[in-house]
């Protein structure tokens, strides 16, 4: 009975602590892009990057499920590279998180890259770091909030995921079964006790992030940022 | 000047509102002011000689070459430093740390500076551990000062460094200044919009309109030529050096003589016999008589004869060039004046007057 309980708790969290590290790796260096380039791709690929916003999850996972599947141009890869096929498994849906997630990690990224502006470079430059050392020890801390953020509401958002989950990695238990599929199974089998206590746990949960980012934000803003 | 000592700067490019087209060599020691109304584009041509603006043109500091019609050196391999008018010293690490940022940078055989005496020099030890955030804008401005002095340059270009200060911090930053023009032997290219900066700091002046140069030259005969284009209005006015001669404890003044005359002017507490110092006489504090009176409240009359007339910007205003001894000096009246007095080159007159102070 507890496993029940444990096994998407633990999945969930995995997935979402794998998501989030994999966003920071690839969303950082598109931030950076959207937030330094004046190239004529910018909104373009603004645009693609928001696309999870507004789409419906279901749509997103349906077409995951096309690419990724035995058809799909990434499902003969994965197939030729011998991994086999995404769909269904854990790594399926680390994939579809990664993008499904993509722009609760570039848009406060790339805010932030904004507001630390090109004159804090500048100076950098004028005093020898050259490009990498100008990212890494001035962009990167004047930018933390912004990575804190993107971090926060990544893994929060992913957490959340539903749709997307229910399309590309059906129901099977210690691999696909995360929270919230947990707690939409526990509902259509009427046992509201269980589905209480994990929906509670996500409340609390959710609730606990929020405040804690918030609080975070309005000490930095109040501190040594001038 | 051969080109191994000098600063060969030469761009030309289209920027919104103005076109940049300078061509200049500038002497590789001492202070080098770049002056001009907002918006000539000093501070686009500072950019450009650091390559923080990519124009066309060539850029050699002290016989090196840092931009060739074919080759660009990216700024943070030019052996320079810059001063930014907001200093934007790094806000997440304390003061030590921001001093240390270029310091650490640059190879330990290149570092000419030591870190204890740009500490000492900006009078910076008590403030190491501090955050910028909690640093007066005068404290902050030192640092930046002290922290681009730390990379050793081959060239400090300083942006307006004390435009965004009050009176009092401008006070406090210019004897730091001073200090480190006696005391260091890199050319320092100063861009400013203040006439009494210039006047206080620099050695030489290049004035800028309109992306242009307009005159050049070493401080004092720039400042007082006539046909200097340098259009001052109410700050038209000639530099002196001079040596103080003598103190007056009883009327709390002091006497400065310059080659052409002396000057009387208050004293403060700080001067000592012997030493050199700039006094700036604007011309719109000199009239002038045709004979001495001795019955009037004025302290400095000056003998001196008149070289050129020219009329000023101003219509109505006239500009007299005279010569004190071998000093030249400006002199502002209305035309009217000019003619009732009959004013001519040639011509011996007394110069009245009205204000003196030391270029500060």
């Amino acid at each position: 009975m507890l496993e029940t309980y444990w096994d998407p708790v633990w999945l969930t969290l995995k997935l979402a602590t794998t998501t989030t590290l994999l966003l920071l790796l690839v969303g950082t260096p598109i931030a950076w892009w959207l937030a330094r380039t004046e190239h004529w791709l910018r909104q373009p690929i603004a645009a693609i990057v928001a696309l999870p916003l507004v789409l419906p999850p279901t749509v997103l996972g349906f077409y995951l499920l096309l690419v990724m599947g035995p058809e799909g141009w990434v499902g003969q890869l994965t197939q030729a590279l011998g991994i086999g096929l995404l769909p269904f498994t854990f790594e399926g849906l680390v994939v579809a998180s990664v993008i499904y997630s993509l722009p609760f990690t570039v848009q406060p990224l790339q805010n932030a890259f904004e507001s630390v502006g090109d004159r804090f470079l500048e100076v950098a430059a004028t005093l020898r770091a050259a490009p990498w050392d100008r990212f890494l020890f001035v962009a990167v801390p004047l930018a933390r909030n912004g990575f804190l953020t993107a971090a926060v509401l990544t893994f929060a958002h992913t957490i959340g995921e539903f749709g997307v989950i229910l399309m590309i990695g059906g129901n099977i238990p210690g691999e696909t079964k995360v929270l919230s599929v947990a707690i939409y199974d526990h509902v259509e089998s009427l046992e509201y006790l269980e589905a209480h206590w994990l929906s509670a746990g996500m409340v609390v949960f959710s609730f606990v992030v929020l405040v804690t980012l918030y609080a975070l934000n309005g000490k930095a803003r109040s501190g040594a940022l001038r | 000047m051969s080109a191994s000592d000098t600063i060969c700067a030469r761009f030309r490019c289209a920027f919104p509102g103005f076109t940049l087209n300078v061509d200049l060599t500038l002497p590789g020691t001492g202070i080098t002011a770049l002056f001009g109304h907002s918006g000539c584009g000093k501070t686009t041509l500072l950019r450009c000689m650091a390559g923080l603006h990519s124009a066309d043109g060539t850029m050699t500091v002290l016989g090196e070459p840092w931009q060739t019609p074919r080759t660009f050196l990216p700024v943070h391999k030019r052996p320079l430093a810059y001063v930014f008018q907001e200093t934007h010293l790094f806000p997440h690490l304390n003061v030590r740390k921001n001093l240390e940022f270029g310091y650490r940078r640059i190879p330990a055989a290149e570092r000419q500076i030591s870190f204890d005496d740009a500490v000492r020099w900006l009078g910076l030890e008590t403030h190491l551990t501090r955050m910028p955030a909690g640093l007066s804008g005068g404290e902050r401005q030192r640092v930046a000062i002290a922290r681009a002095l730390l990379t050793s340059p081959r060239l400090l270009l300083m942006d307006e460094p004390l435009s965004a200060l009050d009176k009092a911090s401008k006070q406090e930053i210019l004897p730091y200044l001073e200090r480190l023009r006696d005391a260091l032997a890199i050319p320092i290219v100063y861009v400013s919009h203040s006439t009494a900066e210039v006047a206080r700091l620099a050695d030489h002046l290049v004035v800028l309109e309109d992306g242009k140069v307009v005159a050049k030259g070493p401080m004092r005969e720039t400042l007082s030529r006539l046909d200097n284009p340098f259009r001052l209005d109410d700050d038209a006015g000639v530099l002196l050096e001079g040596t103080i001669a003598e103190l007056d404890d009883h009327w709390h003044l002091a006497r400065v003589d310059f080659k052409g005359g002396s000057l009387w002017l208050g004293r403060d507490n700080g001067m000592q016999p012997g030493d050199q110092v700039r006094v700036r006489l604007l011309a719109r504090d000199i009239s002038l008589a045709l004979e001495r009176h001795a019955d009037q409240s004025i302290q400095n009359l000056i003998p001196a004869t008149i070289d050129r007339i020219e009329p000023d910007v101003t219509p109505g205003i006239s500009i007299v060039r005279l010569l004190a001894g071998p000093t030249p000096v400006l002199a502002r009246l209305t035309t009217r004046a000019v003619d009732q007095l009959a004013l001519a080159p040639g011509r011996p007159v007394w110069m009245q007057i009205k204000s003196v102070a030391l270029a500060d």
